[in-house]
């Protein structure tokens, strides 16, 4: 939905947003410049897909000397944040199910592959109870997380676990089913 | 047209949050103090009706019903008709008057009767600015209210909530009655757990803004922020000892969520308590020898107490298996807080002494309690028709005031000590 509103935003005010500079990874902290020619990889993303079709002529404003910017970092990290990167939970649970093993083992491995990364789980529960103990109860899912990726060699100054506790519901609604999609914790890089 | 609705939210975040309490008197036999109060000679000309402020914070405490009125202007220097006031069904009647001054400012008076003993119990004048006109009459509810109680009026106090709309969040410092809301703060990001300091100068909360719970002890008047918990991990749930100096804190800088104490000013943090289970919402007993926290330990979240040392601990709540966000009175008496009855959350009141608690709302999602400095009235969360919301209520659960924003949700409401005066 957000993207959505960034893409109509951008059609809306057709400021050179068809550039393929990529809005919602503008944050990044690497600063290693990115050859214009690289920036196609990763633009799977609907966003950017959206942003593309969004506003026509872009090529033509391209070539009106607009040169596009990307500062987020090279290689893989790009993919990385793209893939799954979310572990969700039973109810008042934070054992890690099989399922998300393996989600959690590539993040692992490329963490270990890229020693200056950094990561944050963010915990995560639903709506139900006080906001301070559910605080806690997201605490301790990132810090499963965080456990299980340190247990595959992950060093721990690569990875910090916090929580948001029951802040930032992934989706709103308190039916089964929208609950279980906001017992989670995010692997973040930023 | 999820756009338009987002430009109105965006537009409206700034507008204070506006809010009214209104007053739902529940419950039969109760003996209030039938209290008479006139109108103020010469407030017609101001924007503020004294007379009627004065008269809902005494009904919002509970323990004063309004009377009918006696036709005719009085003011604080006339003889009031004892007679034909008693008939009214008052025993007691507030007259005053304001005037405004040469410099712009107005003159605030009142005097106070006992009708029953034709006893003048004596007023006050206060010479203020338009804009504490309000606050003039909160001092007058507070002086009727102790004369007429023996206990100390809160009506001149402040309180701290936050509000939620759309993606915007601000920390608002408001009068007791929800009036004459200000911002604190404002962010993109959640603000949670705002806690008076003792003395009311600053508020400590936490802060999302760094896109994890951070600690921070605010200074009112300036609006200078300090860090006091910037940890790895989380930092959250802080509570001030009674003498301002340390606050409990709950960190997971070592692993699990843990309660520590930390020097007001900041420094190392002195971890409290040493359990593998989630131990948070610490709160100190007014002496500040204990403090009061919820604990996961016995397998379900229940509150427990221990000495503000350390040391040994003991539960207090058995019934149930969901009980949080502990919060005692000032005379140290009783605990109040949330508990899951049935799938519903509702604000408990227990007496500490016998272990004795009722649940005092019918409601079912009940946050956040917190005694006003008299220990008369809690203030909680609550939502109504999908919508958060405030409420303050009697200890026995009878006097409700609903406290409802103009738009948005209300939540996380900390009561502010008395003012100094």
């Amino acid at each position: 939905m957000k993207r959505l509103v960034l893409t109509l935003t951008c059609a809306l005010m057709l400021a050179g947003c068809g550039s393929s500079v990529k809005l919602d990874e503008v944050a990044v902290e690497d600063k290693a410049g990115t050859p214009v020619g690289a920036l196609g990889a990763g633009s799977g993303g609907a966003g950017a897909a959206g942003a593309s079709t969004g506003a026509a002529g872009a090529g033509a404003m391209a070539s009106q000397g607009v040169a596009p910017v990307d500062v987020t970092r090279p290689g893989s990290n790009a993919a990385i944040q793209q893939g799954p990167r979310i572990v969700y939970f039973d109810y008042d649970s934070f054992v890690i199910k099989p399922e998300f093993q393996a989600l959690i083992e590539t993040h692992a491995r490329y963490l270990r592959s890229e020693a200056g990364r950094k990561a944050v789980i963010e915990g995560h529960t639903d709506d139900t109870g006080g906001r301070e103990y559910n605080l806690a109860l997201g605490q301790k899912r990132a810090e499963a997380v965080r456990r299980a990726m340190a247990l595959l060699g992950v060093a721990d100054a690569q990875v910090e676990a916090v929580s948001y506790g029951k802040e930032k519901p992934a989706v709103q609604g308190n039916d089964e089913a929208a609950m279980a999609q906001n017992r989670r914790a995010e692997i973040v890089y930023r | 047209m999820r756009l338009c609705a987002l430009c109105l939210l965006a537009g409206l975040w700034s507008v204070p949050a506006a809010a009214q309490l209104r007053i739902e008197v529940s419950g039969v036999g109760l003996t209030q103090l039938p209290i008479a109060i006139a109108p103020f000679r010469g407030q017609d000309t101001v924007l503020e009706k004294i007379s009627r402020i004065v008269q809902s914070d005494l009904e919002r405490s509970g323990q004063f019903r309004g009377t009918d009125l006696v036709a005719g202007s009085l003011d604080e220097l006339s003889r009031p008709e004892l007679t034909a006031w008693r008939q009214k069904g008052a025993d007691s009647l507030v007259v005053g008057s304001v005037t405004a001054l040469a410099d712009g400012r107005f003159d605030v008076r009142f005097r106070l009767w006992d009708l029953t003993r034709g006893q003048d119990l004596g007023g006050q004048s206060y010479a203020v600015t338009q804009a504490d006109l309000r606050q003039a009459a909160h001092r007058i509810a507070d002086f009727v209210y102790e004369k007429l109680t023996g206990d100390k009026g809160i009506f001149s106090t402040r309180i701290a909530y936050v509000t939620k709309v759309g993606q915007r969040y601000n920390l608002w410092i408001a009068d007791a009655d929800g009036e004459n809301a200000r911002s604190a703060l404002a962010s993109p990001e959640p603000i949670i757990s705002p806690a008076w300091s003792p003395m009311g100068g600053q508020l400590a909360y936490v802060s999302f803004e760094s896109r994890k719970p951070v600690v921070y002890v605010h200074e009112i008047a300036t609006g200078k922020r300090r860090l006091l918990a910037n940890f790895r991990g989380s930092n959250s749930a802080p509570a001030w000892s009674p003498d301002g100096r340390t606050l409990a804190v709950t960190l997971s800088r070592d692993g699990g969520s843990q309660l520590y104490l930390i020097d007001a000013q900041g420094g190392e943090p002195r971890r409290l308590s040493q359990s593998s289970s989630i131990d948070t919402e610490p709160v100190f007993s007014p002496d500040g020898n204990t403090i009061y926290f919820v604990s996961d330990r016995g397998g379900s979240p229940q509150i427990y107490r221990m000495a503000a040392t350390g040391g040994s601990v003991q539960r207090l709540t058995f019934t149930g298996s969901y009980n949080i966000s502990p919060t005692v009175s000032p005379d140290g008496k009783s605990l109040a807080y949330i508990s899951r009855v049935n799938g519903a959350f509702r604000l408990h009141v227990m007496d500490i002494a016998s272990g004795n608690a009722v649940a005092i709302t019918d409601t079912s999602s009940d946050e956040s309690p917190s005694f006003a400095p008299n220990g008369r009235l809690i203030i909680y969360a609550t939502s109504a028709q999908g919508r958060e919301s405030l409420t303050t209520t009697t200890l026995d659960g009878r006097v409700k005031t609903r406290l409802a924003g103009a738009s948005g949700e209300i939540r996380e409401p900390d009561w502010g000590p008395l003012q100094n005066q």
